[in-house]
């Protein structure tokens, strides 16, 4: 084996390292259910309780005590697996993982491990107008682990830590395990994944996905392989490396990125990659080595004694297939036939948080656009200027649509249907009562604004001579003189028109 | 032989139990005696009778999703060897992935 001291790794650019190395990306990412009780106990599953706190002796595996599994965390796990396309297991168990840690009062931990509920399925994502196909491998149910805190070393960390002290609220939480197979060719599209996995979950609505809570994680398997020429079969897979515990979409793309660059500097020296875990460092963006994945994971896995088997009916499977709503992809591709969004108009709209405001909006009567533009540039900022979510202002769907559907009709301009939008989120009323209120009404017509054409003519009659004489475009003065005149209340190509008229241009 | 010495000192790490030799002597003469034991259900099983790990024929074993009371702090840390913080205080952890 060659010693890494004494041979020289330079760290080629990305771009450099992907040219030459095809990157070879799994990933497994583990998601918390939104069950209200643990996996097998009653223990309640909200965050942020005092230490300790929602435990019993089942989850803190005292003698005597006997797990029964949360239905309704099966039924979660079958969503997924039924979303992501999979087979459902017709009969499987749940087995002992045995290992000596203390955030396991047990001393193994219920996960499963040839018999996983769910198997073979897809994801497909669009990154940059091109379709992935990522398999899944399988999804299968476990319990989480307690939270550890290290005391006496530096921010917390194992090393140099005196001591350590065991939470066991997290422990016993009900959480599925999602694996790829090693399918993903780019960090984007790693983050795409994810992304799209934490939206299908969003959408069946079997947990809150809150990455930095913690309830969505992700390991990332990275290895490289010499790209082949055109016609040669692939090269074999390359050894890997797994990072662990990524927990965020940044994260996962700056890790898988990292690694990438740092195996080909590796393989350019002529070192071999380590089959080991990392950690990723968030603040240097670098990966670390953890323990050598060499030196034997050995779990002793046998189906959990403690446990009766899952044998779920095809009626069961069948009814839990008929409670899945509308997924992502399904209702981007109708957001797009229906309403006429771009896929980066979606996105947009996602991110901001009004996907669902903006077609409740014109679900209520506004044009898509239209309703798009006011929650996308006007609401969205308003929210965040008052650190609030979209769905926390105090305007709604009906609001904005009726908002939108007097701007459509002319009776408002886009200022004075902001002036409209104050009104109603300083509690004034409806828009048509702020409307009315406040004096918004747009004057197209009618006597006030006949008056205020004539009064600017008589004011500048120069200008007035030279628009008779056919310079219609020097109308714009005149034009400013009336909207002034009518306080912005006025229409300012009506005001035009009917500038040309009195003139005769 | 149904379990080597060298087999034992593999558990016993796994295990975190420091053993001496003259222990790991001892102790794979007496598991392999116990696994003896039971290896003799083996010759009574046929062939047409499937392995199980459960004594009772039940599947689908199910609890309602509904939260029950838990234990309190202080009841719950009342078997702790030590407590600190509301926590389970244990001793230093050696590096090891979650
Ligand atoms: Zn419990």
């Amino acid at each position: 084996m060659t010693s890494p001291t004494n041979v020289a790794v330079t760290t080629p650019t990305f771009d450099d390292a992907v040219a030459r190395y095809e990157p070879v990306i799994g990933l497994e990412t583990h998601v918390e259910l939104g069950t209200a009780s643990k996996m097998f106990c009653g223990c309640s599953t909200v965050f942020g309780a005092e230490p300790n706190t929602q435990v019993c002796p089942t989850c803190l595996g005292l003698p005597g005590s006997l797990p029964v599994v949360n239905e309704a965390a099966v039924r979660f796990a079958v969503m997924i697996g039924l979303a992501l396309n999979c087979s459902i297991s017709p009969w499987c168990r749940f087995a002992r993982k045995n290992y000596f840690y203390p955030d396991m009062p047990k001393n193994f931990q219920i996960s499963q491990y040839d018999e996983p509920l769910c198997e073979n399925g897809w994801l497909d994502l669009e990154v940059a107008g091109k379709i992935h196909r990522i398999g899944i491998t399988r999804v299968h149910m476990e319990e989480d682990t307690g939270k550890s805190l290290h005391v006496g070393g530096a921010s917390g960390r194992i090393h140099g830590a005196t001591h350590s002290l065991v939470d066991y609220n997290r422990a016993g939480i009900p959480l599925v395990e999602i694996v790829t197979e090693p399918d993903i060719r780019s960090p984007e599209v790693a983050r795409a994944y994810v992304d799209e996995l934490r939206e299908l979950c969003r959408a069946l609505t079997v947990s809150d996905v809150r990455m930095e809570q913690g309830s969505l994680r992700c390991d990332a398997n990275v290895s490289l392989r010499p790209r082949s020429a055109p016609g040669e079969p692939a090269a074999p897979y390359g050894t890997r490396s797994e990072t662990k515990n990524l927990n965020s979409l940044r994260s996962v793309e700056r890790a898988v990125r990292y690694e990438i660059v740092r195996q080909a500097g590796r393989l350019d020296a002529g070192l071999r990659v380590v089959q080991e875990t990392r950690h990723f460092d968030e603040a240097s963006g670098t990966t670390s080595s953890g323990r050598s994945k060499e030196e034997a994971t050995d779990y002793r896995y046998f189906p959990e004694p403690d446990l009766t088997p899952l044998a779920l009916t095809h009626e069961y499977v069948d009814a839990v297939r008929a409670t899945i709503p509308e997924l992502p992809a399904q209702r981007r591709a109708r957001l797009s036939v229906d309403h006429g969004f771009s896929p980066a108009e979606i996105v947009n709209m996602r991110n901001a948080g009004v996907l669902d405001l903006v077609e409740q909006t014109v679900m209520a009567g506004a044009a898509a656009d239209a309703a798009r533009k006011w929650w996308l540039n006007e609401l969205a900022r308003r929210a965040a200027d008052a650190g609030v979510a979209p769905t926390g202002l105090a305007i709604g769907p009906a609001e904005v649509a009726r908002i939108a559907e007097l701007v459509a009709a002319g009776a408002l301009t886009d200022a004075l249907a902001r002036k409209v939008i104050d009104g109603v989120l300083a509690g004034e009323g409806s828009p048509d009562e702020v409307v009315a209120g406040r004096g918004l009404k747009l004057v197209s017509d009618g006597g006030a604004l006949a008056e205020a054409v004539d009064a600017a003519i008589a004011a500048q009659p120069a200008i007035a001579d030279k628009v008779r004489a056919g310079k219609v475009n020097a109308v714009g003065p005149l034009v400013g003189a009336v909207m002034k005149a009518m306080k912005g209340q006025a229409d300012a190509n009506a005001t035009r028109k009917l500038l040309l008229e009195r003139l005769n241009a | 032989m149904a379990i080597t010495r060298d087999e034992v000192a593999h558990l016993a790490r796994l295990s975190r139990l420091a053993l001496s030799d003259e222990e790991l002597g001892t102790l794979a003469s007496q598991l392999d005696v116990i696994i003896g034991a039971v290896a003799r259900v083996a010759e009574v099983a046929a062939g047409d009778i499937p392995p199980t790990t459960h004594a009772v024929p039940l599947t689908n074993v199910f609890r309602a999703d509904i939260t029950r009371t838990s234990l309190s702090q202080a009841d719950a840390l009342a078997g702790a060897p030590a407590a600190e913080d509301g926590r389970f205080r244990v001793p230093r952890i050696l590096d090891m992935d979650e």
